[in-house]
């Protein structure tokens, strides 16, 4: 049986490149196959092949539905479930972000509201002081200003007491010369003063 | 035994669906041998087996390219089943998701040279169809009792157009075994002949000297090509006969559309 075995493995081996010893291990280990000529066809083999079907299919599907689709089922649910969770801590990281950005943005904002504050404040401050020195200088223009235009309007007036002397002085002396007796004080000065004014 | 027949071919292209015995058996008179598609079934098995194992084994939050490849054919089948045969229809995943590991597993095996295509053969596919059809069937039977039956009756279809689109629906209902496993098993069938005709050629060519050898070139590139497309044409059965029996499930599930 052994040696019948073998010579019909070789036999298979064989068939691309058929020999007369190859057609003869062929006939010998399969007689009807020669007859009925296409071998699928050939009902001989139908039995062995749907027992053989049925035990390694059945074989099969056991394994496949009770080793290995769970196992693979568990593996895609775990890194699903993993990436789903991940998703979700990021997401949260981002609202953290988010969060954070805003706190910095309100800090910012009153940073800057109480920058503009104190600037406002100080801007005020030196405005204020400006006004004050500028109004203490000018009270003191005011003053100087004044003193000096009564010390023109005193030295206009003694100016015009001289010219007023001056000019009768003057008055007399042309008196003096042109009639050649001297003039009257009083009436030089009447005259003057109504001449001046 | 094309040789024999005198046509001269070089290859048998028929010979890589023979089912050899390796271990003969028989239980009650019914022929059980171990032969090279039960060999192949097995390796299947095993194939599908380890990767999912294997690829699974370290159970990584960030997964190795292994483990990706793993968990895409899971969402994969998982989408499909979600998209064609709806949500409440995840029940039925283990079961989809090993019909297409199984088929697209044996399609791509089957594509390694000395490999023997488990779904080329027509019982195989066939007794998966009928797996198929006859669970929805008796799902859509217990989940809707006689109301199943509406499924033959279109809705918004007018009373006496019924008398015609009825007797129609219930064929193409009964007849989905049929196209289902058809489908996969040509398909198999189909490239994998080509594919033996091609390397045939090859051979014929090589016999005749250094113009021959000239002349293998093509054939040879043809095979390369097709083994391409057979790799597309592997996957895709395998997609197309997942997607249909999804789509049979949501029939069952929804037989209302």
């Amino acid at each position: 049986m052994a040696t019948e075995t073998a010579h019909q493995i070789v036999a298979q081996n064989e068939h691309a490149n058929p020999t007369a010893h190859t057609m003869e291990g062929q006939e010998a280990a399969h007689g009807g196959a020669h007859e009925t000529g296409f071998p699928p066809f050939n009902p001989d083999s139908f039995s062995s092949q749907l027992i053989w079907l049925a035990i390694s299919f059945g074989i099969l599907y056991l394994l496949m539905s009770r080793v290995a689709l769970p196992k693979i089922a568990t593996v895609l649910e775990e890194r699903h479930d993993r990436i789903a969770d991940d998703l979700d801590q990021a997401e949260q990281f981002r609202s953290q972000t988010e969060e954070a950005i805003a706190a910095y943005e309100k800090a910012l904002g009153e940073a800057r509201d109480e920058a503009h504050k104190i600037a406002q404040a100080t801007r005020d401050e030196l405005q204020a002081e400006t006004d004050r020195q500028r109004q203490e200088v000018e009270g003191e223009l005011a003053v100087k200003i004044a003193d000096a235009e009564s010390r023109i309007k005193s030295t206009k007036e003694a100016a015009m007491a001289n010219v007023r002397e001056i000019a009768a002085d003057v008055a007399g002396s042309v008196v003096t010369q042109v009639l050649g007796e001297n003039a009257d004080a009083a009436a030089l000065e009447r005259a003057v003063d109504a001449e001046i004014k | 035994m094309a040789a024999e027949s005198g046509s001269g071919f070089p290859v048998d292209p028929l010979h890589q669906f023979v089912v050899n015995k390796i271990f003969p058996l028989e239980i009650g008179g019914i022929d059980a041998s171990f032969t090279n598609s039960s060999l192949w079934m097995i390796v299947v098995l095993g194939f599908v087996t380890a990767f999912t194992v294997i690829g699974m084994s370290r159970r990584s939050m960030v997964p190795g390219r292994l483990q990706s490849s793993v968990e895409i054919f899971y969402e994969f089948i998982a989408n499909m089943v979600r998209d064609n045969a709806g949500h409440d229809a995840q029940r039925f995943f283990p079961f989809v998701f090993t019909l297409f590991m199984f088929v697209f597993t044996a399609n791509i095996i089957g594509l390694f040279p000395y490999a023997f295509t488990v779904t080329s053969h027509i019982i195989v596919t066939f007794a998966l169809a009928i797996m198929v059809f006859l669970g929805v069937t008796v799902t859509g039977l217990i989940l809707h009792g006689p109301k199943f039956f509406g499924l033959f009756v279109p809705s918004g279809v007018p009373v006496y157009m019924l008398i015609l689109v009825t007797p129609i629906e219930i064929i193409s209902y009964i007849s989905r075994p049929i196209s289902h496993s058809v489908r996969l098993f040509a398909n198999m069938l189909a490239g994998h002949i080509t594919l033996k005709v091609f390397a045939g050629f090859v051979i014929s060519f090589l016999g005749a000297g250094a113009v021959g050898w000239a002349g293998a070139v093509l054939p040879f590139g043809m095979i390369v090509a097709l083994t391409a497309l057979e790799l597309l044409v592997a996957a895709l059965q395998a997609y197309v006969f997942a997607v249909l029996t999804c789509m049979y499930l949501g029939d069952a599930l929804h037989p209302g559309h």
